[in-house]
């Protein structure tokens, strides 16, 4: 640890000036959080958080569809854990649980599929949230489902895309970013190629990062060594689960079931292709073609889309830590483990 | 929400896996991988080994873990 600590000091001394590093991960956020690691940087070595919750970055009138879909009766919601307390315009599947809704929390979407087979006369939904680490563990279950004839399984689609989103970020301008510490559980699925566009197009370094705290450490020292050498490309730190390529049999699966589209990012707003659509041909297995998407509104008062473009550090939205906290959150930044607000509350108050 | 973790496949059939996490038991699907073997070392997530990683990754990652202290 004190070995990176000081290559990374030694190397900002030698870069001279200010820099700016966005983790794209939320998984990122919650470990730079967790070890302190940003109290220990040198003064010109700035970390900002980026868009890479993916319950964070759900849009509100998601939440209200899926809450429309639990409030049917005969119908189960089954969802990871972490979207269940995120708010809708009005409710939240929290609360339509405790009013009597069927919503199961599953580890595995293929749990979702299970539950479908074991309760023929309930239409089990699964709410398909995540990017591309998620996706394919989705893409397999909707094709299992038209394999095996599951009628009372489907998805609602949310599954976004990294790679337009981080370069809308570039685009917007309103952050300067002189490197992205890179997910890297996506990029076990894209493989690294998927950054190459960044550093040829607009000059910035990437560094595709592991999830420990030394990790972080190394990967920071990376970005800043190509800065320092007036270098800028692709280069992996996670060499334990990220090569070039990724894996072709998750990638193959997300291009069978799922076609690219545009995404609505909550705070950020529509970004061309950065999304994923289930195909026409599972259009069987798509709840998103039985309910009604409105336009609607987060909380008046919620700052999470300049918090998510790394514009903003949680503490410095007004509602941070006061009304809005981990037991009564009012943006999805404080609700999910991922989100940058409830890592600055749990760990750098 | 990405979050996966090493762990070893103790059991195989077919594409179903028995998996240990650091002795946890998990069933999982390996379809996503190449090959996969008794005894490999995979990456888990949302219940799909997702990588295969060496054992020299896998003893690295545990040497981490034990070098730093946990809550």
């Amino acid at each position: 640890m004190n070995e990176a600590l000081n290559r990374i000091t030694e190397l900002a001394r030698r870069v001279g000036r200010n820099v700016t590093f966005m983790e794209v991960c939320g998984t990122h956020t919650m470990a730079v959080s967790r070890s302190g690691l940003r109290r220990l940087l040198p003064a010109n070595v700035k970390l900002i958080s980026g868009p890479g919750c993916p319950v964070c970055v759900t849009d509100t009138s998601y939440l209200d569809a899926a809450i429309e879909l639990a409030r049917r009766p005969g119908v189960i919601v089954t969802t990871f854990g972490d979207l269940v307390r995120v708010p809708g315009s009005e409710s939240s599947l929290e609360r339509e649980r405790a009013a009597g809704a069927a919503v199961r929390v599953v580890y595995s979407p293929a749990d979702a599929l299970a539950l479908a087979r074991e309760n023929p006369d309930k239409q089990v939904v699964f709410l398909g949230v995540g990017f591309e680490t998620t996706a394919p563990t989705v893409a397999w279950t909707i094709k299992k489902a038209a394999q095996g004839g599951v009628p009372n399984f489907s998805v609602l689609c949310a599954h976004k895309t990294m790679p337009f989103a981080m370069e809308a970020l570039l685009k917007d301008q309103e952050v300067k970013i002189d490197g992205f510490i890179c997910p890297g559980h996506v990029s076990v699925i894209t493989g690294a190629q998927l950054y190459r566009f960044i550093p040829e197009r607009y000059g910035i370094p990437c560094v595709v990062c592991g999830f420990e705290a030394v990790d972080v450490m190394k990967c920071i020292a990376m970005l800043l060594a190509q800065i320092a050498e007036k270098r800028a490309t692709v280069e992996i730190e996670y060499t334990r689960s990220v090569n070039e390529t990724g894996n072709p049999a998750a990638r193959h699966l997300i291009a069978e079931v799922f076609e690219e589209s545009d995404a609505g990012w909550r705070g950020i707003g529509v970004i061309p292709r950065s999304g994923l659509a289930i195909r026409p041909e599972f259009a069987r297995w798509d709840a998103g073609q039985s309910v009604t998407f409105r336009e609607s509104k987060p909380h008046p008062g919620c700052r999470c889309g300049d918090v998510l473009r790394g514009v903003l550090t949680p503490p410095e939205c007004k509602l941070f830590a006061k009304v809005c906290t981990p037991t009564n959150p009012l943006g999805p930044c404080m609700v999910s483990s991922e989100g940058a607000c409830a890592a600055f509350y749990r760990y750098e108050r | 929400m990405c979050l996966a973790v090493p762990a070893k496949i103790v059991e195989l059939n077919g594409t179903n896996a028995t998996i240990s996490v650091e002795g946890t038991l998990r069933e999982v699907d390996v379809s996503l991988v190449d090959e996969p073997r008794l005894g490999d070392y995979v990456l888990i997530h949302a219940g799909f080994a997702i990588q295969k990683w060496d054992e020299s990754d896998y003893e690295e990652w545990k040497e981490i873990q034990e070098s730093v202290p946990h809550e």
